[in-house]
C-alpha cells in the first residue's frame, strides 16, 4: 500500500503553490503562562520541517498559530508574502492533519475528502476527479463508500492526508500524525508520508516529540523546549553540533562532565571534577565560562589498561560499574573519578566483554567533545 | 486486545454456586412481576370475554369503536406535538449554552432540568390558573389586547404541559451530544475552509443528530404512556386515560382495557425501534483525550439581545408550573384574577396534620422500591460484567424490557394477575401496599440498572485481579473493593429511584385500594380532584417538588464527588 505514483498529476497540483513560512516574534500566552516565547522561525519552500519538543514545550501551540486556531498577542505569521496573523483559519489555505485524524463519522470516506474542494464551490466534475485523484494517491479508492469508523487506523490516517492534500494547499501541516499508530506502521507511514510530500512538494510542518521520526524524514527541524526554540538545523548537525545542553541531552544519550578550565593557550585543559582526569582542549575552541564537557557514548572507547592511547585521543583511567548488552552496541557504565559516564562499544559475536568492577581505559576523542555552558 | 479479553474471561468463567442462587432469585423476581403481569395483559387482549378462547375480536372492537380511534390518534397528535414543542424549548438553550462563552450558561442548564423535579400533573393544575381560559395570562392580554390565547385549550392544554415537563430530557440529550463533539471535528472543518452556519448545518448539527433523536424518542414515549396529566387536565380521550377509566369503571373483566394495554406497548416499542433504526451506526463518540468539546466563543452584543430574551421567556415557561404551584399552594383564593387575593399558609398545616401518611408512604415505598433496584442492578451489573453465568444477559434485558412497559399496563397487569390471590387477612394481593413498592421498583429498575452497570465499568478489572491476588475471595473481594468503588455510582443511583419513584403515579393509582395505604402522587390527585382541596394539593406538590429537588441535587453532589474522588486516585 505505498503511495502510488501520479507523476505530477494536474488534478492534484503541484509545488508551484508551495510557500515558505515565516513566524515573526511571536509571544503567545494563555492567562499567566506564557507558551510561545519571543519564536522567530523562516521555513523554505517546499522544505519538510519539523517542531520536535517534549510535550507541554509549544510545539502544537505554534502549529496551530500558523494554521489559525491560536491567537498570538505579539508578531506575525507570514505565508509566502502574505500576512495571515488577522485571517480566520478558514481562509488560510493551510491543510492540517489532526493528530486524532478528526474524520467526521457521519459522511463517507468519499464525502470526507470532498468537503473541502466543496466548500470552495469546485465544479462537481473536478470534485469528482480531484477525490478520485487523492484516494488513488493514498492508495484507498476502493473503500471511498465506507464510513471512517469501519477503516482500521492507518487507513484513517490515509483518508485524513487525503483530504487535507485534496484541496492543494499552501502549506501542510501534521500534528503528531504518527502517534495513534503500532510501531511497524508507523514506520511505514513516515516513509509514505515523505514520498508523499516529495511528490507533491508542499512546504510541510512535521509536530513531533520523537526525535527518530524527525531525523528520518526532515530536512531541517526546531528543537523547542519551554515555549522557545533552542535550536534549528538539518538532523545531523543538530546531533553533531547541539547549540547547548537541552538539545544535546534531547538528542540521543549524552555524557555531561562537570570540570574547569585549566592553563591557556595551547596548555588549556579541562579538569573532570572528582578527580576524573584531564583532557586537553584543542587550540582556537571557544570555550565559555561555567562549561561542561560534553560528548556522545561512541565518541569514546574503552582500551586495554596499560596500552598506549590511540593517536588523537585522550586516556583516561576509569572502572566498570554496569554493562547493558543493547543488540548492535553493548553499553558500559564507567566512573571517573566520582564522575559516571556511559560508553558505547559495537558488538560482534565472540568479542571479549569486559566485566563489572574491572579497571577501564578510557580513549576519548577530544576533538569531537564540546563545551556547553547551558 | 482480543487474545487479552479471551485469557481474562477463561480465568473467571468458572461459576459458582452464589452466582447461580442469584440469577434464580432475579429470575424469579422479573417473571413474577414484570413478565407474568405483562404476559397476562396481552394474553387477556386475545381472549374472548366468555369463553377464553383465542380471538382477534377485541381488536376489531378497538377498531370499531369511533371512541378509541380517536383516543389513538389524539394520543399520537399529543405525543408528536409534545415534542416538537419541547423541541422548540430545548434547541436555542442547548445551542447558546454549549456554544458561546455564555453567561449563566450554569443557571441555565440547571433551571432547565427544574421541571424534570416536579410530578407533570402536579403542574398541570397550575398551569390551568396561570395561562388557562380564565387564567393570569389571558386575563391580562384581555384587559389590555383583547384577546385570549386557548394555551389549556382540550389537548392543547396536555401539549402544552407535557412539553414543558419533558423538554429537558431532549435539552439534556442534546446538551451533552453538542458537548461531545471533539473539537478538532469542528477545526478540521475550519481548516477544510468551511465556517458558519455552513459549518454548522454540515458538521455540528448531524454529529448531534443520535443525541437529539435520544431525546425526542424518550418524550415521544413519555407522553404518549402517561395517565395522569390528561387525567388532572380532564382530558379522557387520550389512550393511556381510556385504559385507566374502562378497568376502573367497567371492570377488571372488561377486554377493552387490555387491548389498549397492548396498543400502548406496541406504540412504545415502535417509537424505540424507530429511534434505535435511525441512529444505527451513527455512535458518534467523537471526543480524544483532551479533546473537551466544542470550541466556545464570544457573543457579539448584536447577537446577545435576542438570545438573552429567547432564554428569558423559555425559561419564564419553564418555570410556570413551579411559580403557579407555590402561589396556589400559599393562596386563600385564586380563581378570575391574575394573582390570589390573598395568602395563607394553613394548606401545609392541613396536609401536614391531616394527610401525613401521604408523605410517609412515599418516604417508605420510594427507598423500599429504590434499596430493591439497587440489590438487583448491582447483582445484575456484577453478573454481566464479571462472570459468565448462563442467562446474566437475559436479566439485563429482561430487566431493561421494563422501560417499554407504561406504567398504566404494569399496575393493570398486576391487578388482573394477583387480584384473585387472597391474603391471610382476607386482602387481596394486588391491593396489599407491598405491591405498590414491587410495581415502583419494576418501574424504576431500568434506570437503576444503567446506572450500576455504569459505576461497574468503571471499576477496572485490574483492581479486582489484586485483591484476589492477595488472597481475598470472590466475596471478599466484592465486598472490600468492588462495592465501596461503586458507592458513588450505586448512591447518585439510589437516589435518583427514589426521586422518581416518590412522584409516580401511572401504576400505582391501579393498585392503591385506600387513602391510608396511599403515596403522595396519589394523594395530590385525589385532593386536586375538587376546587376546595387545591390549596392543599398544591402544598403537597410542593412537598414533593422539595423531595424530588433535594434529592436530585444530592445525587448530583455524590456524582460529582466520587468523580472527583476518583480522578484524584487514578
Amino acid at each position: 500500500m505505498n503511495i502510488q505514483s501520479t507523476h505530477q498529476s494536474p488534478v492534484l497540483g503541484a509545488g508551484s503553490r508551495a510557500a515558505g513560512i515565516r513566524v515573526e516574534n511571536v509571544n503567545l500566552s494563555y492567562g499567566t503562562t506564557h507558551v510561545l516565547k519571543d519564536v522567530n522561525l523562516t521555513i523554505r519552500p517546499g522544505e519538510f520541517f519539523a517542531f520536535l519538543g517534549p510535550s507541554g514545550c509549544g510545539k502544537t501551540t505554534l502549529l496551530r498559530l500558523i494554521a489559525g486556531f491560536n491567537v498570538a498577542q505579539t508578531g506575525q505569521v507570514l505565508i509566502g508574502d502574505t500576512d495571515v496573523s488577522t485571517l480566520p483559519p478558514w481562509k488560510r489555505d493551510v491543510g492540517m492533519v489532526f493528530q486524532s485524524y478528526a474524520l467526521w463519522p457521519h459522511m463517507s470516506v468519499r464525502r470526507n475528502v470532498a468537503f473541502g474542494l466543496e466548500e470552495r464551490k469546485v465544479p462537481k466534475a473536478e470534485i469528482e476527479a480531484r477525490v478520485d485523484a487523492a484516494l488513488e494517491l493514498v492508495g484507498l479508492k476502493h473503500l471511498a463508500d465506507r464510513k471512517p469508523s469501519q477503516l482500521s487506523g492507518g487507513q484513517q490516517q490515509r483518508v485524513a492526508l487525503a483530504r487535507t492534500v485534496v484541496i492543494r494547499p499552501r502549506v501542510l501541516l501534521l500534528d503528531e500524525p504518527l502517534s495513534n499508530l503500532d510501531a511497524k506502521l508507523r514506520v511505514q507511514m513516515r516513509r509514505e508520508l515523505l514520498e508523499l510530500q516529495r511528490e507533491l512538494q508542499l512546504t510541510t510542518i512535521f509536530v513531533t516529540h520523537d526525535q527518530e521520526e524527525a531525523n528520518t524524514i526532515c530536512d531541517r527541524i526546531a528543537v523547542m523546549s519551554d515555549g522557545v526554540i533552542q535550536q534549528v538545523g538539518a538532523p545531523m548537525e543538530l546531533y553533531d553540533r547541539p547549540a547547548n545542553l537541552f538539545v544535546a541531552n534531547f538528542l540521543g544519550t549524552v555524557n555531561i562532565v562537570e570540570g574547569e578550565v585549566h592553563g591557556s593557550g595551547a596548555s588549556r585543559a579541562f579538569v573532570i571534577a572528582g578527580g576524573g582526569g584531564t583532557v586537553p582542549i584543542p587550540a582556537g575552541r571557544d570555550v565559555p565560562s561555567g562549561a561542561r564537557l560534553v560528548f556522545r557514548p561512541q565518541n569514546a572507547v574503552i582500551a586495554e589498561p596499560g596500552s598506549h592511547a590511540a593517536p588523537g585521543r585522550t586516556r583516561l583511567d576509569g572502572r566498570i560499574v554496569y554493562r547493558e548488552f543493547l543488540g548492535g552496541t553493548i553499553r558500559y557504565g564507567v566512573t571517573l573519578g566520582t564522575t559516571e559516564v556511559t560508553i558505547d562499544m559495537a558488538h560482534q559475536a565472540g568479542e571479549p566483554v569486559l566485566e563489572t568492577g574491572s579497571a577501564a581505559a578510557i580513549d576519548l576523542s577530544a576533538d569531537k567533545a564540546l563545551y556547553l555552558a547551558h | 486486545m482480543a487474545l487479552f479479553q479471551i485469557a481474562m474471561s477463561s480465568s473467571s468463567a468458572r461459576v459458582r454456586p452464589g452466582q447461580i442462587v442469584a440469577v434464580a432469585l432475579i429470575a424469579a423476581f422479573l417473571v413474577f412481576f414484570l413478565l407474568v403481569p405483562v404476559a397476562t395483559v396481552i394474553v387477556t387482549a386475545f381472549r374472548d370475554k366468555a369463553t377464553g378462547a383465542f380471538t382477534l375480536v377485541n381488536f376489531l372492537d378497538f377498531a370499531r369503536t369511533d371512541l378509541f380511534v380517536r383516543s389513538f390518534w389524539n394520543s399520537v397528535y399529543v405525543s408528536s406535538m409534545s415534542v416538537v414543542v419541547a423541541s422548540v424549548f430545548a434547541l436555542p438553550l442547548a445551542y447558546y449554552t454549549t456554544r458561546f462563552e455564555f453567561r449563566g450558561a450554569a443557571i441555565v442548564q440547571t433551571l432547565g432540568i427544574i421541571p424534570l423535579i416536579m410530578p407533570p400533573f402536579a403542574g398541570a393544575v397550575a398551569m390551568q390558573l396561570l395561562f388557562g381560559r380564565n387564567g393570569s395570562v389571558n386575563l391580562l392580554l384581555d384587559q389590555y389586547f383583547g384577546f385570549k390565547i386557548p394555551f389549556m385549550e382540550g389537548l392543547n392544554g396536555v401539549i402544552f404541559v407535557q412539553s414543558i415537563h419533558y423538554f429537558p430530557f431532549i435539552l439534556i440529550n442534546l446538551s451533552a451530544a453538542l458537548r461531545n463533539i471533539d473539537r478538532s471535528m469542528e477545526e478540521s472543518a475550519q481548516n477544510l475552509g468551511s465556517s458558519g452556519l455552513r459549518l454548522f448545518r454540515r458538521i455540528v448539527f448531524p454529529l448531534a443528530m443520535p443525541g437529539y433523536i435520544a431525546g425526542a424518542s424518550l418524550v415521544f414515549i413519555k407522553v404518549f404512556d402517561d395517565l395522569a396529566t390528561p387525567l388532572l387536565l380532564n382530558v379522557n380521550q387520550m389512550l393511556a386515560p381510556q385504559a385507566y377509566l374502562r378497568i376502573t369503571s367497567v371492570g377488571i373483566n372488561d377486554p377493552m382495557g387490555y387491548v389498549i394495554s397492548v396498543v400502548l406497548i406496541v406504540a412504545s416499542l415502535a417509537a424505540m425501534w424507530l429511534s434505535v433504526l435511525a441512529m444505527r451506526g451513527k455512535d458518534y463518540a467523537t471526543t480524544q483525550r483532551g479533546g473537551g468539546g466544542l470550541a466556545k466563543r464570544e457573543m457579539r452584543t448584536g447577537d446577545a439581545i435576542p438570545a438573552y430574551t429567547m432564554i428569558a421567556v423559555i425559561l419564564a415557561l419553564v418555570l410556570a408550573p413551579h411559580v403557579g404551584l407555590f402561589l396556589m399552594s400559599v393562596a386563600t383564593i385564586w380563581s378570575f384574577s391574575p394573582l390570589p387575593d390573598g395568602f395563607t399558609l394553613k394548606h401545609y398545616a392541613t396536609v401536614i396534620f391531616d394527610s401525613g401518611q401521604y408523605i410517609w408512604n412515599t418516604v417508605l415505598y420510594a427507598s423500599l422500591a429504590a434499596g430493591i433496584d439497587i440489590v438487583i442492578g448491582v447483582a445484575i451489573a456484577y453478573l454481566v460484567l464479571r462472570t459468565k453465568v448462563i442467562g446474566a444477559k437475559w436479566l439485563d434485558y429482561t430487566a431493561m424490557a421494563a422501560l417499554a412497559v407504561p406504567g398504566v399496563v404494569l399496575g393493570i397487569g398486576f391487578l388482573r394477575s394477583y387480584y384473585g390471590v387472597i391474603l391471610p387477612g382476607g386482602q387481596s394481593l394486588a391491593t396489599y401496599w407491598v405491591m405498590i413498592v414491587i410495581a415502583l421498583a419494576v418501574r424504576r429498575l431500568p434506570y437503576a440498572l444503567r446506572a450500576c452497570m455504569a459505576a461497574l465499568q468503571q471499576v477496572s478489572q485490574s483492581l479486582e485481579e489484586a485483591a484476589e491476588n492477595l488472597g481475598a475471595g470472590k466475596r471478599r473481594t466484592i465486598q472490600r473493593v468492588v462495592v465501596p468503588l461503586m458507592t458513588g455510582g450505586i448512591v447518585a443511583g439510589f437516589v435518583t429511584s427514589f426521586a422518581t419513584a416518590a412522584v409516580e403515579l401511572s401504576a400505582t393509582i391501579m393498585l392503591v385500594q385506600s387513602t391510608a395505604d396511599a403515596p403522595l402522587a396519589y394523594g395530590l390527585y385525589v385532593y386536586m380532584q375538587s376546587p376546595a382541596g387545591r390549596g392543599a394539593g398544591a402544598a403537597l406538590g410542593m412537598i414533593a417538588v422539595l423531595i424530588v429537588g433535594i434529592c436530585t441535587y444530592l445525587s448530583h453532589h455524590i456524582a460529582e464527588k466520587d468523580r472527583a474522588r476518583k480522578a484524584g486516585t487514578a
